[in-house]
């Protein structure tokens, strides 16, 4: 049992066994958060850089805590990606950084593909909190962590995707994990959101929310960006929230032991009704605590990883 | 100075040819095509077990000169031209400025017959400042030596300036080349819409956008009988509004890119950016509905659309890179594979890259009619090699090909009875 | 499998070593009062069962039991690379007790010094001993036992391995070639 992944680019490129040595891992890092002492000397003496080129305020809290729970001394940077900004390209930032020495650089970027363009010219490792419309690989480990806890499995659990998929890097990481652990992943969404022949990747579209929901052991919802509705894609987020909203009646069409997921920030009363998202089937809280221990078994796993390229 | 060029097998589909003949060239110009010519001449090359070709033509370059010297110029350009076996270009006038006036088309002819290795023949914009509003002066920039007019890099977008251009180039019997792209439907596109594109988070540019534009474009074609040819094609439907359109008699012609007969939108995956251009490599589909094109003559021309880019522009993010390829020093070898696959006669291979493309926008090169200028390739049809980026001609290396093994080459290149090249 | 290899302890051995053990540790603290027993996983953790069922035997006093993952401890990483986490379950609160901390085979003692890294982060033990079952020498930094079943002299690249059967009890030890 050994985990050869120098980067953690994305769900695509780990196996099965690779998804449970991760969430193995990190049921273990997890008991460190509930010490008096939540510190253990892991990666002492290493540095990771949260280079965060785009907004986000819990992914990188996230990852801070988590690397600082193992000792490593964290640095973050944050900057723009826009590509109207001229300037400095992605590569002289990285070697820019690389100069200091770190031994991981956790990479939140706009484009999709940014993890993947620095990890062929980089030596440290690489890991993705997010790259553009692609991939959020942190983000669907500890949905299957939190599935993993309430379900006790994976094979054979169905799962409703609902919302933005198009754009949604949270659907792309959890599609690609959970056919590989034998899970039925359905998806719904306005069809403006839904990317053109995601069924060939092992996806179930429905044309609507209660055909995804139906029967389902697990329902997540997708953030909506408010702003879509200016750009073609939402006529209005008020007729969203009708047609893929998701609230106490939509839900009972799942399995009544069903649970609720959501990636945060939650629009309430838009994709997510407050009395489904302050219900007794919601656990997305627990998805935030196990989001600090799958990244503190990514961390830790990259750092002691056979030095195998991908 | 007069050269014999013996026992190769001469191909000039112009003419029908396809025999074991020798050629004597005089003072630039072919003198006699014949068996056994045993003229005295000052160059004698034997070009047996070689390919006798019209030096090949290629009307759909950037050369980038002038304002973009960074990326390729005029001189470079020919050279890499020349490598390929290439002795005429057409070249599109998207540089700075645009080729909108006679000025920069006397410019460009003028440095490449001092300095050049290969005909450069301009395209001009069709509308002034290429910003499809109002035509610029299609008369005198024929006169001045453009060979057609387009405002490629982009679509006309506004249907009327369209309509008015092929109405107004008519009567001068010049071409309208269409970049057939309707940009509303690109939306910010940066590959083909698909699976790929889903799976990679890239935003797609649907066929749609394609089709939609060569639609409009043979249908104002066919309204105005003015002379359309549509650029760099790579979509199943616009092969096939070209081929019913080409039945009822429009004046429509086409080209495809080697790399869009070549490549399919897997080769995007990694964020390989040169596999990034516009448009975008399309679905297996498409590829083969291209080649189908090609076999049947719906598709007239192979057109390489050389696109050279710095390699600052394209090793960056996969969204933000620059689009195209280069493309003249590989046209040659993935032309001929598709002979090897069955796809083209060896006859209709060389056609595509020489009478083709001439005819559809009247060029007057690619034959080896006695009196015509000697313009020849000389190509070796079995010479394996491998292609390596950093040892193009080009000033820029931003091929897709990089390491591929490639079968034929252009051994020797001769413009108007001199060698320009030598492998 | 090595070249070589003989039994340095046979099962007798063993029980007997650990039946001293016991004796040793109620004897040296007086009684079972404030007594904890803390095994290093995964071969320390199943010797600390072993220990705890003998003092109940001769004491009828159930000591407080727990295990500790050193994983997050370790000062090799860089060389060896990950290896698996455990789970560390210390289920009773350390502070002030007597923690005796269990290992199977005393080497360099670096996985001594992470295990007491690890049980000061969940507490202040009144006192930390040490209980193995071999000790072969070799020692990298200044750490002794308190209860040793058995001193074994080797040479380092000989391997000491203690096998235990599938309900996690101990057979026998091996030294290897």
């Amino acid at each position: 049992m050994s985990f050869r992944h120098k980067h953690i680019l994305g769900t695509e490129n780990l196996s099965r066994e690779d998804i449970e040595l991760i969430l193995e891992t990190a049921e273990s890092f997890k008991e460190i958060n509930q010490r008096d002492i939540k510190k253990v000397p892991t990666l002492r003496g290493k540095t990771i850089i949260n280079a965060f080129f785009e907004a986000s305020t819990r992914t990188r809290l996230s990852f801070e805590i988590a690397g600082k729970r193992l000792s490593a001394d964290t640095v973050n940077i944050s900057g723009s990606t826009s590509s109207v900004v001229k300037g400095e390209t992605l590569e002289d930032t990285a070697k820019n950084i690389e100069a200091m020495a770190p031994d991981i650089i956790v990479i939140r970027h706009g484009h999709s593909g940014a993890p993947h363009y620095l990890a062929e010219r980089v030596d440290c490792s690489i890991v993705n909190a997010g790259d553009g419309t692609h991939e959020h690989p942190s983000q669907a480990l500890l949905d299957l962590m939190t599935i993993k806890e309430f379900k006790g499995k994976f094979d054979g659990l169905k799962v409703a995707i609902i919302g933005d998929i198009a754009h949604s890097r949270v659907a792309r990481s959890n599609l690609y994990a959970m056919t590989k652990l034998g899970m039925e992943v359905r998806f719904a969404g306005p069809g403006t959101m839904i990317p053109v022949g995601f069924e060939k990747h092992g996806a179930i579209v429905c044309d609507n929310i209660e055909e995804a929901i139906s029967g389902a052991d697990v329902v997540m919802m997708l953030r909506i960006q408010l702003e879509r509705q200016a750009n073609t894609l939402l006529p209005t987020l008020r007729e969203y929230a009708r047609f893929y909203g998701l609230n106490p009646e939509k839900l009972k069409l799942a399995k009544e032991d069903a649970i609720v997921m959501h990636p945060g920030p939650m629009n309430r009363g838009v994709e997510i009704s407050t009395a489904v998202a302050d219900g007794p089937q919601n656990v997305i809280l627990d998805q935030v605590a196990n989001g600090v221990a799958v990244r503190m078994a990514l961390l830790y796993l990259v750092s002691g990883a056979e030095m195998v390229e991908e | 100075m007069s050269m014999l060029i013996q026992n190769g097998r001469v191909i000039d589909p112009a003419n029908n040819i396809d025999d074991t003949l020798d050629i004597l060239v005089e003072d630039g110009k072919i003198a006699e095509v014949g068996k056994g010519l045993s003229a005295k001449a000052d160059e004698v090359i034997d070009a047996g077990g070689k390919l006798v070709t019209p030096g090949l033509v290629d009307i759909h370059v950037h050369l980038r000169d002038p304002g973009l010297e960074y990326k390729e110029d005029i001189v470079s350009g020919a050279r890499s031209a020349a490598a390929g076996g290439f002795t005429s270009v057409a070249c599109m006038p998207n540089t700075k400025p645009v080729i909108d006036n006679q000025a920069v088309v006397s410019y460009i002819i003028e440095k490449a017959n001092k300095e050049g290795s290969a005909n450069v023949f301009p395209i001009g914009t069709i509308t002034k400042g290429s910003k499809g509003e109002t035509l610029a002066e299609m008369g005198e920039l024929k006169e001045a030596g453009c060979v057609g007019f387009s405002d490629d890099g982009g679509p006309v977008t506004d249907g009327e300036v369209m309509r008015r251009a092929l109405e107004y180039a008519r009567p001068f019997k010049t071409t309208i080349i269409s970049h057939a792209e309707d940009l509303s439907i690109v939306a910010g596109g940066v590959m083909n819409d698909g699976p790929v594109a889903a799976e990679l988070g890239l935003k797609g540019i649907p066929w749609v956008a394609e089709d939609a534009m060569t639609a409009r474009d043979v249908m104002l074609a066919e309204f105005t009988g003015g002379r359309l040819h549509i650029a760099h094609i790579s979509t199943r439907g616009s092969v096939d509004i070209i081929r019913q359109a080409k039945k009822r008699g429009v004046n429509v012609t086409a080209e495809a890119t080697p790399h869009h007969f070549s490549l399919t939108e897997e080769a995007v995956r990694g964020y390989n950016t040169n596999a990034k251009m516009n448009p975008p490599l399309r679905s297996q589909e498409d590829m083969d509905a291209v080649r189908a094109g090609l076999a049947d003559g719906t598709i007239d021309a192979i057109a390489t659309d050389h696109a050279p880019h710095h390699v600052d522009e394209k090793n960056v993010e996969f969204a933000i890179a620059m689009n195209g390829i280069v493309g003249l020093e590989t046209a040659l070898p993935l032309t001929l594979k598709l002979v090897d696959d069955g796809v083209l006669s060896l006859n209709d291979a060389i056609a595509k890259l020489t009478s083709g493309p001439c005819q559809a926008l009247g060029i007057e090169r690619g034959t080896l009619s006695v009196g015509a200028v000697a313009d020849i390739a000389i190509i070796d049809p079995d010479c394996e090699w491998t292609v390596v980026a950093a040892d193009l001609v080009s000033k820029s290396k931003n091929t897709p090909f990089d390491n591929w093994k490639m079968k034929g080459a252009a051994v020797q290149t001769i413009l108007a009875g001199k060698t320009v090249y030598n492998r | 499998m090595s070249e070589s290899n003989t039994v340095i302890l046979d099962h007798a051995g063993v029980k007997r070593a650990l039946t001293r053990i016991a004796h040793e540790i109620l004897e040296y603290n007086k009684g079972t009062e404030n007594l904890a027993l803390v095994g290093i996983r995964s071969g320390g953790a199943h010797l600390a069962e072993q220990i705890r069922a003998r003092i109940n035997d001769i004491e009828g006093v159930e000591l407080p039991l727990g295990a500790v993952d050193i994983t997050m401890y370790r000062d090799d990483l860089g060389s060896r690379g990950s290896l698996p986490v455990g789970k560390t379950d210390i289920p009773f609160a350390l502070d002030d007790k007597k923690v005796i901390l269990v290992d199977d085979v005393l080497f360099t003692g670096r996985t001594i010094r992470a295990a007491m890294d690890a049980l000061m982060d969940f507490g202040r033990p009144n006192t930390i001993q040490l209980a193995v079952l071999i000790d072969r020498g070799h020692r990298e930094l200044p750490i002794r036992s308190d209860y040793t079943g058995r001193n074994v002299p080797t040479s380092r690249e000989e391997k000491v391995l203690v096998e235990f059967d599938t309900d996690n009890a101990p057979i026998e030890v091996h030294l290897a070639k």
